[in-house]
């Protein structure tokens, strides 16, 4: 990990109507660091890390992303980054060789690149034999790691995660952790959102959102030691259920 | 443009992965071309009729003759009184009845003319009108023969010759393919593309494809172009059945044919695209089409003219693209009007599929 600063936002908001879903968050975060994005349902999560991805406008505030404005250069941001998001979203009809084709030529990815990454992609995935097969027909847990390999796939500075580990069973979040880690081994920052606990452990730095705000930031050791507890479920219960909106 | 190379493979594998889509490429011209010109048909035969001859002359007997025929009516019943026949009609079993009263020969070669009537049911006003006109016709015909037997001018001082252009046996098929031909086109090239785009929204891959460097004009042509390609196919495949079966071929050019199509998938490939940016639904995409596809094809002039439509109905009919292709298609097929001629109808095709076309790329949006 060094001390560049690869997303760095500042009073970020993000306004629908009257209605603040994220509300002036100010952070930063460090290359090839994992940095867990946490909290509870509708605290605005997902909203600031679609701004941060070039999905939405931020309504006040800014960010950069990759040293790029993501108000103003969302183009030169979505070249750097690779995104999972919440709702799988890979071409079911395609076979598994062919998405990587697809989202490898989008980023302007040479033929022979792009065969050999496949290869060797899923060779390490161990997973050599479905590259024919269409990702409609495989099960919940390939389909996310493969979502998570091809978001990764044309070696992006940054690759934010969307819960990705949602319904999810336990072996394969722990495999799906163990890609995570080699990513940021190769210095890939990975920005990602958990509503599991364990998860946020596995985590370099963590924020915990409350009604739009982040209530919280800091490693996990640290925010345990802050709140004198001994689990980051602790602290994350300790904050959240000072939360006034949420859909439970 | 290497980009949207790989996404017009990506569509082009989606397309024709499943098998519904490429069967509708071949059924949807082959039902419109081939079914649907023999069963919509407004050429009316089968006529039913009755006769009520009273006469029971030789004059009487052979325009009987004349009228069962003539091919178009089928003398259903020979009525001794009107009353009789009237109860025919009233039960639907007959449409039409001629009356020939006692003494019509005689009064016929005494005078030089004689009267008989003929009663119409004109509950369906189409069926009646052309069946009168056929009736006229037949006794027109039965009067110059008489005039010319009895070699004196005692019938039918003045004859009526009339020539049809372009379509000398008022064939009803050559009018009528070439609109369906544009219906088709509407069906299959406007809401193939909008019910595409608007499932990658309600699948999600969109974000993911939002999410890329991918340029939106490059994004909004691949969803296209496949469809153009299938376009011109299906104009291509729905002339060589118009030939094949009907022997309907464009009196005019067939590349102008090919030219004028291309420019109204332009136009409805792009408006499917730009009901499915403004909708978040595969619901509220097909209601929209529906919505259009119906507008466009009873007021471009399929069903009824243009031209006996009220003034302002017309004025709103130039909004319709569907009438200018149809109207082109028609001129082409049966008079074989050229490009110059046509130009008033494809200039505004040209606009048309100008504006759609941007109004596409500018309406799909990556970020929001």
């Amino acid at each position: 990990m060094t001390e560049k600063i690869v997303i760095k936002a500042e009073r970020l908001t993000k306004q629908f109507g009257h209605f603040t879903a994220t509300d002036h968050i100010t952070f930063e975060v460090r290359e090839g660091e994992i940095f867990g994005f946490l909290g509870a349902n509708g605290a605005g999560k997902t909203t600031a890390m679609r701004m941060l991805c070039g999905l939405s406008q931020p309504s006040d505030g800014w960010a950069t992303v990759a040293g790029y404005d993501v108000a103003t250069q969302h183009e030169q941001v979505k070249q750097n980054i690779g995104y999972m998001s919440q709702k799988f979203s890979l071409y079911d009809d395609l076979t598994v060789e062919e998405n990587f084709t697809l989202f490898g030529g989008i980023y302007g990815m040479s033929r022979k690149e792009m065969k050999e990454k496949t290869t060797r992609l899923l060779e390490e995935l161990d997973f050599a034999s479905e590259r024919k097969t269409k990702v409609k027909s495989l099960p919940l847990g390939w389909k996310q790691k493969l979502a998570f390999s091809l978001a990764i796939f044309h070696a992006p500075k940054i690759v934010f995660l969307d819960e990705p580990t949602g319904g999810v069973d336990p072996v394969t979040r722990r495999q799906f952790w163990e890609l995570i880690y080699q990513a940021a081994d190769r210095n890939i920052t990975v920005f990602v959102t958990t509503h599991y606990m364990d998860e946020a452990e596995y985590c370099d730095r963590v924020s915990i959102m409350v009604d739009g705000q982040i209530e919280a930031l800091d490693s996990p050791a640290n925010l345990k030691q802050q709140f004198e507890v001994e689990t980051m479920y602790d602290v994350f219960y300790t904050l959240a259920r000072k939360a006034k909106r949420g859909d439970s | 443009m290497k980009v949207l190379k790989y996404l017009l493979i990506k569509e082009y594998k989606q397309m024709f992965r499943g098998y519904l889509i490429p069967i509708l490429f071949v059924l949807v011209p082959f039902a419109l071309t081939n079914l649907v010109p023999r069963i919509a048909t407004q050429e009316v035969s089968n006529l039913d009729i009755a006769v009520i001859d009273n006469d029971h002359s030789s004059v009487s007997k052979r325009l009987t003759e004349k009228i069962s025929a003539s091919g178009f009516f089928n003398l259903r019943s020979l009525c001794g009184n009107y009353m009789e026949a009237y109860d025919l009609l009233q039960r639907g079993d007959v449409d039409f009845i001629v009356t020939i009263e006692n003494g019509f020969e005689r009064i016929l070669y005494r005078e030089g003319a004689a009267k008989m009537m003929l009663s119409v049911n004109s509950v369906n006003g189409m069926k009646g009108g052309l069946g009168n006109n056929y009736l006229t016709q037949i006794v027109m015909q039965y009067a110059k023969e008489l005039n010319e037997e009895t070699r004196n001018s005692m019938v039918s001082p003045m004859n009526i010759c009339p020539q049809f252009l372009f379509n000398s046996q008022l064939n009803y098929k050559p009018y009528m393919i070439p609109a369906l031909m544009s219906l088709g086109l509407i069906l299959l090239m406007g809401f193939l593309p909008a019910l595409n785009m608007v499932s990658e929204k309600e699948k999600g891959t969109i974000e993911q494809i939002n999410v890329t460097p991918v340029g939106r004009v490059e994004f909004i042509l691949s969803k296209l172009i496949p469809y153009w390609i299938v376009g011109l196919f299906i104009v291509g495949f729905s002339m060589l059945l118009a030939w094949k079966i009907h022997q309907v071929v464009p009196a005019g050019s067939i590349a102008l044919v090919f030219l004028f199509a291309f420019v109204y998938i332009l136009t409805v490939s792009a408006l499917g695209i730009i009901v499915a940016n403004y909708s978040d639904t595969l619901r509220q995409t097909a209601m929209l089409m529906f919505f259009f596809i119906i507008v466009f094809a009873l007021t471009s002039g399929l069903v009824s003219p243009v031209s006996s439509m009220p003034d302002w109905a017309q004025e709103v009919t130039r909004l319709n693209p569907v009438r200018y292709i149809i109207t082109s298609l028609r001129e082409i097929f049966l008079k074989g009007s050229t490009f110059t001629q046509l130009l008033p109808q494809f200039i505004p095709l040209c606009i048309y599929s100008a504006v759609t076309m941007t109004w596409a790329v500018i309406s799909y949006r990556k970020k929001q």
